[in-house]
């Protein structure tokens, strides 16, 4: 069946399955391939986009249920050619080793961000505390987190 | 010039630029016209008898290409060798790659279903009737070979018998380490392409070892080795348990072969718990033997790891270095642990970061901690006591048989490290605290110093290649799971050729058309061997270009001058680009393990209501000889310490009486969360370089995870100290120790 919603900006149309996940949608339909698959079980968040400007476990929603709505991927949230503040802060605070997480996370953080750009650590990690990573430890992502509140603070 | 300008800046991620993006590019998002999607069928019981395999019905759903099975493979199906320290003995228990009479585990392969879509090809797994008799879980796995004990063995030093009777006091003791495993983010999986017309074959989503797994997959399929290219995508994360050959390593290439397509099969997450490599399971029986001042005169004992159904590639290695490694950062002179290998119905083992060594260190901290108790020693005195001296290195290690080789702690002042940890987290201020019920929550401190072999051999190769815009190319052996090698490795040949980085077109790793020969990333070793190789690549990258350089502006070499993108020479100059293309290739060769060390310490505070330990404080100090990278270094040692944490308070994987495993999903299977584990800090030092290579740099992707276990479950012993609770078994889960709280409190009721 079809089904048509935005995705970073842009209308598309898809064809898909009724069970087809919006995350098999995003990546092999729109070959989308920054939203990943952990777990497919909604638990690592590796997976999370924001649907209508709320984080989601794309996993967990089906293609279908996105009729209509606005999607935002990690592709999303940068720019061509530079990295987001939120992005270089990730990076300057070594938040990612194998960027398998880091798209879910930067989407977490990026929509805890919007909203409540005075966050505390506190706060962070509990937000935080949907999207697994093995590899960091989670020190490097709560730092980076802290770091890019500034700017978010400064945003209209 | 100015030397050494990257070797230990904290300079960002060359890789964040994609993976921050979205960009990376995983084995899963490949994609290729005609693809066929591969979906595994595996018991559904861990012992039994195959009958009958009746894929009728999934051969009639639309969309399905194709049933394989053991049939398929002729007479023998391939079996999978052992990769590091192969025996004879333990050859009957090789996993073959699709079961064909026999299954010894819930998550064996025993067919494959090819489909246009992996949906469809899920879809048709349930189109297949499977008539197994069942086996009780636990008999004889292997009944010709007598028994279900595959292998004993012994790391011997001295005679810890003699020094036992001579002993006034002795302490023995019986400790436990759950199964758990390394569980990367990212799944296994695995994409092949069979050219029919040149008989060549291309395999994506290798990872850690990929040319040795060349050489099993062109051995299993007939094939010459330079008939198959290992392709290294971005690799979600490897712990010691991504790249090993596993059934799918084979059976992914064999059926893009049969079928003339390209075939993908991308691991679930239920899938991974039942077939990845699974670690760490362990129960030891030791006993130490000390004088009553406290230094330490003898180890032995008895340790039965359960390693799973089949050996696989490297499920050995736990088992060795559990007895090899137990006495650590310590000047034990008498040793015998005995380390005995059980084959069982659950998914085979394999190394998961720290093998052996994370065990080792929780059974030796908790034995000497009840020594001290004993003996009433301040345990960081009795610790300080026993510490290994700068001037006896480098001190010998107990020898391992059946295995037999020469190993000694390299280089280092343990007590430096220890003095440090202890300063760091503030000791003598926290003291009182110890054992004492602070708001209803009792309050432990322990620190427990720790060594981390790295560097194994025998060799890694580099090849750096000057191209035209005079950028230089870096090709290496060594495989990237996620840790940064290709910022790493660019840092080191920016420096040894002293150019600017951006010089540095790319670090290509891993994929077996970079270099002649790789041998990989496990055993903390590709800084050292990849890094060193880089080195000795560059060196001769430099003579090539002096000489190149002398020839085309005529002169002598001596007289030749490199400055960034230009060769020079009195009144002469020529951009470093047009000497393209010049290449040079080197292979580092070591046979000498570096041993990196440290101390960690923790403070924490014990709920007796709930059983919750909070980590208040976790300090790791440790001394890498030299950091190449401060910012990715302190990522690898705080990940695993964080991983330690998992497998000491959260990870386990629980199997029924029947071997079917309990914990199957990631809401069974707990991993720490960003709020678990908030409180790290880490001490990062370069104070003693290893001997044994160029770089002097000791291995460091392992280190944080090895004393966790030890070093919590003192802490808790501490805090529980006035009720006499002493934490034995991993996992410190919130229920174990409420109860351990609850007998200790009642001991009728217990």
């Amino acid at each position: 069946m079809r089904t048509a919603f935005e995705v970073n900006g842009k209308p598309v149309a898809v064809e898909v399955e009724p069970r087809t996940s919006l995350a098999d949608c995003l990546r092999h339909g729109l070959g989308l391939t920054g939203t990943h698959l952990g777990c497919e079980h909604g638990v690592c968040g590796a997976c999370t986009v924001l649907l209508d400007g709320e984080p989601a476990r794309s996993c967990l929603i089906f293609a279908v249920q996105a009729e209509g709505a606005r999607v935002v991927t990690v592709e999303g949230l940068g720019e061509d050619a530079a990295l987001s503040p939120l992005q270089q802060a990730f990076r300057k605070h070594h938040a990612l080793q194998c960027g398998f997480c880091t798209p879910g996370m930067i989407v977490t953080a990026h929509a805890l961000l919007s909203a409540e750009p005075e966050a505390d650590e506190g706060r962070i990690r509990e937000a935080l505390s949907g999207n697994l990573c093995r590899c960091t430890g989670y020190v490097g992502i709560v730092e980076a987190v802290l770091a890019a509140r500034a700017h978010y603070r400064r945003r209209p | 010039m100015t030397a050494n300008r990257y070797i230990g800046s904290p300079v960002e991620r060359l890789e964040d630029l994609r993976f921050l993006r979205g960009r990376g590019e995983y084995v899963d998002d490949l994609e290729r016209p005609g693809l066929l999607h591969a979906a595994i069928l595996r018991s559904p019981v861990a012992h039994g008898l195959l009958r009958r395999l009746d894929a009728a019905a999934a051969l009639a759903l639309p969309g399905v290409h194709r049933v394989v099975t053991a049939a398929d493979m002729g007479a023998a199906v391939p079996k999978i060798p052992i990769r590091l320290q192969p025996m004879r003995e333990l050859e009957p228990y090789h996993q073959p790659v699709l079961a064909a009479e026999k299954v010894r585990y819930v998550g064996e392969p025993v067919a494959v279903v090819l489909a246009e879509s992996p949906a469809v090809a899920e879809d048709a797994l349930d189109g297949i009737a499977l008539d197994i008799a069942p086996l009780p879980a636990a008999e004889l796995l292997f009944p010709a070979a007598g028994g279900n004990l595959a292998v004993l063995y012994t790391a011997e030093k001295g005679d810890a018998d003699a020094a036992f009777a001579r002993a006034r006091y002795r302490r023995r003791e019986s400790f436990a380490v759950q199964r758990h495993t390394a569980l990367t983010m990212e799944p296994r999986g695995v994409m092949a392409e069979w050219d029919a017309a040149s008989g060549r074959l291309t395999v994506y989503g290798a990872a850690k070892v990929a040319f040795f797994n060349r050489r099993i997959l062109a051995t299993q399929l007939g094939l010459p080795v330079e008939a198959i290219e290992m392709v290294e995508n971005d690799v979600g994360g490897g712990f010691g348990m991504r790249g090993e050959f596993y059934p799918e390593d084979f059976l992914i290439p064999f059926a893009a072969r049969l079928t003339g397509r390209p075939v993908k099969w991308i691991e679930d997450r239920r899938e991974h718990l039942i077939s990845a490599n699974h670690a760490r399971e362990a129960r030891a029986e030791l006993e130490i033997a000390c004088r009553s001042d406290g230094t330490i005169l003898a180890l032995r004992g008895r340790i039965e790891v359960d390693i799973g159904a089949y050996t696989r590639t490297n499920g050995m290695v736990g088992a060795r270095n559990v007895a090899q490694f137990l006495s650590g950062p310590y000047r034990i002179p008498d040793i015998h642990v005995e380390s005995a290998l059980h084959l069982s119905n659950k998914t085979p083992v394999g190394t998961y970061r720290g093998p052996g060594r994370f065990e080792a260190d929780f059974f030796r901290e908790r034995l000497l901690d009840l020594a001290a108790k004993d003996l009433r020693l301040d345990p960081v005195e009795f610790r300080r006591r026993n510490l290994v001296a700068a001037h006896e290195m480098p001190y010998p290690l107990a020898m391992l048989s059946p295995v037999e080789k020469k190993d000694e702690l390299d280089s280092g002042d343990y007590a430096m490290t220890f003095e440090r940890c202890l300063a760091e987290i503030g000791w003598d201020e926290k003291a009182e605290l110890q054992g004492k019920l602070v708001g209803g929550r009792w309050h432990g401190l322990a620190i427990g110093p720790f060594v981390e072999g790295g560097a194994a051999g025998p060799a890694e190769s580099a090849r750096l290649a000057l191209e035209a815009d005079g950028r230089v190319a870096v090709y290496v052996g060594s495989s990237a799971v996620g840790q940064g090698l290709e910022t790493a490795f660019a840092q080191i040949a920016a420096d040894a050729l002293e150019l600017p980085m951006e010089r540095i077109r790319g670090v290509f790793h891993g994929s077996t058309s970079h270099v002649g020969e790789g041998f990989g990333s496990f055993h903390s070793r590709a800084i050292v061997m990849g890094g060193s190789a880089i080195l000795m690549a560059a060196e001769r990258l430099l003579a090539a270009i002096r000489a190149a350089g002398a020839e085309r502006l005529g002169c002598a070499e001596e007289a030749v001058e490199i400055a960034d993108d230009a060769v020079l020479a009195p009144g002469k100059l020529l951009a470093l680009g047009e000497l393209a293309p010049l290449e040079a290739e080197a292979r580092f060769d070591n046979d000498k393990h570096t041993y990196t060390y440290g101390a960690h310490a923790a403070h924490v505070a014990v709920d007796p209501a709930t059983g919750h330990v909070a980590v208040l404080d976790y300090v790791a100090v440790e001394d890498v000889g030299r950091i190449i990278n401060p910012l990715t270094l302190k990522g690898q040692v705080i990940g695993g310490i964080v991983q330690g944490l998992g497998g000491t308070f959260l990870e386990e994987l629980v199997y029924d009486e029947e071997g079917q495993l309990l914990s199957g999903s990631l809401a069974d299977y707990l991993l720490p969360s960003a709020s678990d584990f908030p409180a790290i800090r880490t001490v990062l030092l370069e104070h003693a370089r290893a001997p044994n290579n160029p770089l002097g740099a000791k291995g460091a992707g392992e280190g944080g995870v090895v004393p966790v276990a030890g070093v919590i479950a003192n802490a808790v012993a501490a805090a529980l100290r006035p009720l006499g609770v002493e934490p034995n078994e991993l996992p410190l889960s919130p229920p174990r120790l409420w109860a351990l709280i609850e007998a200790a409190r009642d001991p009728a009721s217990a």
